[in-house]
């Protein structure tokens, strides 16, 4: 059996308990074991994503056991993109945190770091409903570890609240996956497929409670108005190398709504007929302008930051609410840049908070590299705001393509044009006041002149500019990104092949 | 005679608005008992989710002429073992955020104060 596909999962689970065990009080030799686990993470996805690009699904049993009845890790082109994201995001997000020195900041950084990833990794491979449950709570409980990362009143009590709305999350979604057993008697996502296909009509209404409990829970995790309450609090008064790596956790919300409702909830199936259509849509449309408008209200750098990556999970949802196979292309195109994007807008507000001291959007004295982080954040609010020439504009329009036929295309078209101008006008106003206006010469020096005239570390702004040379090859690579985004939309569409794969038809 | 069935579900039902109610208050206490009201309804729920039965046992033994369905009750034992983790894990802060602010209220204050009148600028590293 092809065991590549556990390793994203056992490498950090085996790398966490040596870093907390091993080196608890050597910052370096964590650093050094954490930061080559996360390159030998982007060397496993690659091999994945080579294994997948050709369209075979690989299974992986747990244990040796069939599905259903043991578990099973599927590697399919989403999954093995998902992977690939999240590794390249989490080396960026790890070298930024090592170089700003975020990592000494509090206790066992590196070890949360590394259980964080074994969880995302995990969400993105498993193919059993309760072990994605099992992997949401991993991912959780090391987000809880890092959210509060360094405390303070403000960020513990954020954190709290951030702790408290994920825990009622969780505990939605055993009462979804309860009811899911009830009806059909499996937990295996391709089993729950094909007995979900064949139910009997009396039986139906229970299931769609089932299936709109999963899709609120998700839609927590994906942050859709009205559960996107907690981000902007726990987004902006998270640690900036955090709150980077968080933008790959709302995308897990994501994830898991299209592997459901593609593979168990298909577009045919009469039980959640008009569940995506009518709700989601609507709501997605909604948490973009509510993503857009706090963007243009926020007075907080981390604020702002949040809010747009809310209005980024709108456009997304959009697309994936559209529910055909060219629109999930184009989210799958806009997911990988939405996540880049808004990982380097947190990383761009970090290097303002460090030099500013605080994160309030007023003018005050002109940053040290005032130049250069002044264009990392163009490039991040056009790229985050859909502007050209960046991978944000192809997205958009992508988006707008997809859904030109779709039943309220009027107001996905003028809700995504209307709120991107909104964006657009938020993050002028918050990169004018804090880059252009400090030259007014009115404005007081710049203090603690003897500090930062000694070298700034380098590795911060190396990071921010990897997820911009991401951006840049999305945007010059857009050809073959979507080539590739379509062949995974199209596999996602013909979910009998990965059910067969998974149950091995006849030998159940 | 009260039915089995009527009792599991006003059951779940009780501990849900219980923990519904109690999670909704101010106080970080109310709100880590609320938690655990919910996760007690969540784990008799999906207890039930394996139909209620009586006399069935889950593993094999000889004297047993049917079973009942284990799988549901692995899930619970696993749903009790994480959430006793997330409620440590989640007592653990809400005291961590006591001992911080010498206040154990739930909500934030003024989230997003304009610059002049601002009360926790150095609350940020």
């Amino acid at each position: 059996m092809n065991h590549w596909i556990i390793a994203p999962v056992v490498l950090p689970a085996v790398l966490a308990p040596l870093i907390i065990m091993v080196m608890r009080f050597h910052l370096d030799l964590q650093r050094i074991f954490s930061i080559a686990g996360t390159v030998a993470l982007v060397i496993i996805s690659l091999v994945l994503m080579s294994q997948a690009a050709g369209g075979t699904i690989h299974v992986y049993e747990l244990g040796d056991w069939p599905a259903p009845f043991g578990i099973v890790l599927v590697l399919d082109r989403l999954s093995a993109l998902m992977c690939l994201l999240t590794a390249v995001l989490a080396l960026v997000v790890l070298l930024h945190a090592v170089g700003s020195g975020w990592d000494e900041r509090g206790w066992h950084f590196h070890a949360l770091f590394q259980f964080q990833l074994m969880g995302v990794m995990g969400a993105f491979l498993t193919g059993d409903a309760f072990n994605l449950f099992v992997f949401f709570e991993v991912l959780l409980i090391a987000s809880y570890g890092l959210m509060i990362h360094s405390g303070g009143p403000v960020r513990l009590r954020a954190g709290l609240q951030y702790v408290i709305y994920n825990l009622l999350g969780s505990t939605l979604f055993l009462f979804a996956l309860g009811t899911l057993y009830a009806v059909t008697g499996t937990l295996n996502m391709a089993d729950l497929a094909v007995r979900v296909a064949e139910l009997p009509d009396d039986q139906s209404a229970l299931l769609r409670v089932g299936a709109v409990l999963l899709l609120l829970v998700f839609c927590v995790k994906a942050a859709v108005l009205p559960l996107h309450f907690w981000l902007p609090s726990a987004y902006s008064n998270a640690p900036a190398p955090v709150a980077a790596l968080f933008a790959i956790m709302t995308k897990v919300g994501a994830y898991s709504i299209i592997r459901m409702y593609t593979l168990v909830f298909g577009p045919d199936l009469a039980v959640t007929d008009g569940l995506i259509g009518t709700w989601l849509m609507p709501a997605a449309i909604l948490t973009l302008a509510v993503g857009c408008i706090g963007v243009l209200g926020s007075r907080r750098i981390g604020r702002l930051a949040a809010f747009a990556a809310i209005g980024s999970m709108g456009t997304l949802l959009i697309a994936i609410s559209a529910f055909t196979a060219e629109a999930m292309g184009a989210a799958i195109y806009y997911m990988v840049h939405s996540t880049l994007a808004a990982a380097m807008l947190f990383l761009v507000a970090d290097l303002v908070i460090e030099r500013r001291g605080n994160d309030h959007i007023a003018c005050d004295f002109r940053l040290p590299q005032n130049g250069l982080i002044a264009s990392l954040y163009f490039t991040a609010a056009i790229a985050m705001a859909g502007m050209p020439p960046l991978s944000g504009f192809l997205g958009k329009l992508l988006v707008l393509d997809a859904t030109r036929d779709a039943a309220m295309w009027v107001w996905i078209w003028a809700g995504i044009l209307i709120m991107s101008l909104v964006m657009i006008v938020g993050l002028a106003r918050a990169g004018s006041t804090l880059f252009w206006k400090p030259f007014d010469p009115s404005l007081s020096a710049p203090q603690e002149n003897g500090e930062d005239s000694a070298a700034a570390p380098a590795l911060p702004f190396v990071a921010t500019g990897s997820l911009l040379a991401g951006l840049v090859a999305l945007t010059v690579l857009a050809g073959p990104s979507m080539r590739f985004a379509d062949a995974t939309a199209a596999q996602l569409f013909d979910p009998q092949n990965y059910i067969s794969a998974v149950l091995k038809e006849g030998t159940e | 005679m009260i039915e089995l069935e009527l009792l599991f579900a006003s059951a779940v039902g009780v501990l849900t608005a219980a923990g519904i109610y109690l999670v909704l208050q101010q106080r970080t206490f109310p709100v880590i008992l609320g938690l655990s009201f919910l996760s007690y309804a969540v784990n008799v729920f999906l207890f039930a989710s394996g139909r209620l039965v009586q006399n069935e046992p889950p593993i094999l033994t000889k004297y047993a002429e049917s079973y009942t369905d284990p799988l549901p009750q692995a899930l619970v034992l696993t749903a009790i073992v994480i959430s006793f983790g997330m409620t440590a894990v989640v007592v653990m802060i809400a005291l961590s955020a006591w001992l911080s602010a010498r206040d154990d209220r739930v909500d934030m204050e003024n989230e997003d104060p304009p610059a002049e009148e601002d009360s926790d600028a150095e609350a940020q590293s």
